[in-house]
């Protein structure tokens, strides 16, 4: 470290005491949602479900991504949007608007690798439709340090892992802003999961069965070594590829599905995944329904439920949210925690 | 199934009216339908497996099922049955592909209803039914009369399990709100699932049943209208029509004049079409008129946003709507 930059965090860390969860009243969770006015919003929830904070936001979202010690949430723009909120989640004030660079746009999530001193945000190259990841500097109040390539078009979740490793689902569609959510590559798409160190070195890359290449890899969870991946079907529907994969750093996937007729009623869509001790749940918004599988990659049980979507790792299981305003514990069945007159949006973010 | 319904209405107690009215008028009636024409279509499959003794029951079994195919809630999501008893649209020909392996193998699950309930659902329920009374000719005592019996027995099975279960379903729609009731958390989601229901409805036939054949104006695809092989393409849009419409009369929560032109207007337009599989749709004249229909439909469903989604207060899904 530069003596300069040494002295300024010394400087820093002894006038500004560190803030943490704690300061915001140590939430368990985030999600965005729509509220009853047509405003949108940020909550965090306790391990209960309940309300501990709500931060208005301008527009709606798609996930927030929040950092591991200080309470602090980057919250994106729903895609291809170019601007990202960095909220003090103790104060509900906007610390940080985060605007992509010239020729670049968000994809809707970001993860903080380094303890937390690097933002890696999923973008678009939009001239060439390359995956990048955009390196951003927190001590330096967010200024942007950086991009890597993503190793490959449209990626879309991303994931660190310990080491500083990153998971990244580069989904595959090719999209460009003046065709708004159009996707301009279905023929040709190809997705990877892709493994990566901060420096841009590929480490590890997933690709499926060619005869798969219309599954985009979208989402991302991880526990224990295991990382699961969660897809969407770009071809006609019905259609039986599979919408979730499991991987092991150095296996081949294994890729998982319900009964045919279970599957084919998840509608070719998967838009959350989360990893608990026991199972592993994909959500379906499109078929409202939850699907659970043993960490084998068994099918266990299907569980329905309108407009599901949010999908976390409890203290005890898996935690879905909904856009009627529900958020349920899934066990063997549904047990509603929380009800509220409010469209929970996409994700549901567990604070580490 | 018949008694079950005055049973239902005095055990609810906490349901809204309206929910009461479409159950009574709408739902409950069109489940015990499907279940009495699927158990006469198995009854004849088994007196007489031919085609031509059994295309009658196919036509009402098929015309009853479009009474309740757009309730894809409850016991119709149970399983992903919905599908399995109608496996359409098929563009990758998995039906075909299904059947063809099952006659080619002499597939014995045919002989058990446990073993064919197993079998790939595109190669069971009504689609399957259709490929068989109107394709190839088979004789009576022929492996594809065992499976046609197979299959009018699986869905006669489905249909009976079906009716069986709306009435616990039908008890979770009037109490919402209710400890223990995980399905419908407050009376609104009641409105809005049958609001979802019924709007997916219109779109499946704006999208699927009129988009399906067709296609675009350089490729229109006439082979892909919905059961044209047994002549039905208009008449499902056509019946689906009117039980999306008396599920929006059950609804309503007063005069919905908007909408009822905009039915009359398509059924009228249907009427005219004189075009029984769609098969107008390969020359420019014939597609306007089926674009006019679409028309007509997409016309139906801003009505229905208006006099039964914002009079109510009631939207599509969310998160099911957007997806990223």
């Amino acid at each position: 470290m530069r003596r300069r930059a040494f002295l300024a965090s010394l400087l820093a860390s002894a006038s500004l005491p560190a803030a943490s969860w704690a300061d915001a009243g140590s939430p368990a969770y985030l999600a965005a949602a729509r509220e009853g006015d047509g405003t949108y919003a940020l909550f965090g929830l306790d391990a209960a479900c309940q309300d501990i904070f709500r931060i208005p936001l301008p527009a709606r979202g798609h996930a927030a991504c929040a950092h591991p010690a200080a309470p602090e949430a980057v919250a994106f723009a729903r895609r291809p949007g170019t601007f990202a909120l960095v909220i003090d989640c103790a104060t509900g004030q906007t610390r940080h608007h985060l605007q992509a660079p010239e020729g670049r746009h968000f994809y809707g999530h970001g993860v903080f690798a380094r303890e937390g001193r690097i933002l890696v945000t999923t973008e678009n190259d939009i001239a060439s439709g390359e995956g990048r990841l955009g390196l951003w500097d927190r001590q330096a109040g967010y200024s942007r340090i950086g991009e890597i390539a993503s190793g490959g078009i449209g990626p879309h979740d991303i994931l660190a892992l310990p080491g500083d490793l990153l998971a990244v689902a580069n989904g595959g569609i090719r999209t460009h802003p003046d065709h708004g959510r159009d996707k301009l590559n279905i023929p040709t798409m190809r997705p990877t999961l892709t493994y990566m160190d901060l420096s841009g070195e590929v480490l590890e890359q997933v690709t499926l069965d060619p005869a798969l290449h219309k599954a985009s890899i979208r989402h991302l969870a991880w526990r224990d070594g295991l990382l699961a991946f969660a897809m969407q079907w770009q071809g006609p529907l019905p259609d039986p590829a599979p919408l979730l994969g499991l991987h092991r750093r150095g296996s081949a996937p294994l890729l998982c599905a319900a009964p045919e007729g279970e599957h084919l009623a998840m509608q070719g869509y998967a838009g959350s995944v989360a990893i608990s001790a026991g199972r592993i749940g994909i959500t379906s918004p499109r078929g409202g329904r939850l699907h659970l599988f043993d960490h084998g990659g068994s099918f266990r049980t299907s569980l329905h439920r309108a407009d599901i979507c949010g999908l976390a790792a409890g203290a005890d299981g898996l935690l879905a949210t909904d856009g009627r305003g529900g958020i349920l514990a899934a066990g063997e069945r549904f047990a509603p925690l929380a009800h509220a007159a409010r469209n929970w949006d996409n994700h549901l973010v567990r604070i580490v | 199934m018949r008694a079950l319904i005055p049973a239902l209405l005095l055990a609810a107690t906490a349901a809204s009216a309206d929910t009461d009215r479409v159950l009574e008028t709408h739902i409950l009636p069109a489940v015990a339908g499907f279940a009495s024409s699927a158990e006469a279509l198995e009854d004849t499959a088994r007196a007489d497996c031919t085609r031509d003794a059994l295309r009658p029951a196919y036509h009402a079994t098929f015309d009853a099922w479009l009474g309740l195919s757009h309730l894809t809630f409850g016991p119709l999501e149970k399983d992903g049955r919905r599908l399995a008893i109608a496996f359409w649209p098929d563009s990758r020909g998995a039906g075909p592909r299904a059947l063809a392996r099952l006659i080619a193998d002499q597939d014995p699950a045919v002989d058990s209803e446990a073993e064919f309930a197993e079998v790939s659902i595109a190669a069971r329920g009504l689609f399957a039914l259709e490929h068989l009374l109107y394709g190839e000719a088979y004789a009576a005592e022929s492996y594809e009369c065992r499976l046609v019996v197979a299959i009018a027995a699986d869905l006669d099975r489905m249909a009976e399990a079906i009716a069986a279960e709306w009435p616990a379903y039908a008890a979770l729609m009037q109490t919402p709100g209710a400890s223990g009731n995980a399905t419908y958390l407050a009376e609104q989601e009641v409105g809005q699932t049958l609001y979802t229901a019924l709007m997916t409805g219109l779109e499946f036939t704006i999208d699927q049943r009129l988009g399906q054949p067709l296609g675009s104006f350089d490729r229109p695809r006439p082979r892909r209208a919905e059961a044209h092989r047994s002549g039905r393409a208009l008449r499902n849009v056509v019946l689906s029509l009117e039980a999306l419409q008396d599920l929006a009369r059950a609804m309503a929560d007063g005069p919905t004049p908007a909408a009822d032109r905009a039915f009359d207007a398509a059924f009228a337009t249907a009427d005219k079409l004189d075009d029984p599989v769609l098969a107008g749709v390969a020359d420019p004249t014939g597609r306007l008129r089926v674009e006019i229909l679409q028309q007509k439909v997409r016309a139906v469903k801003d009505a229905l946003t208006s006099e039964i989604g914002m009079a109510l207060g009631l939207s599509q899904g969310f998160n099911s709507a957007d997806g990223d």
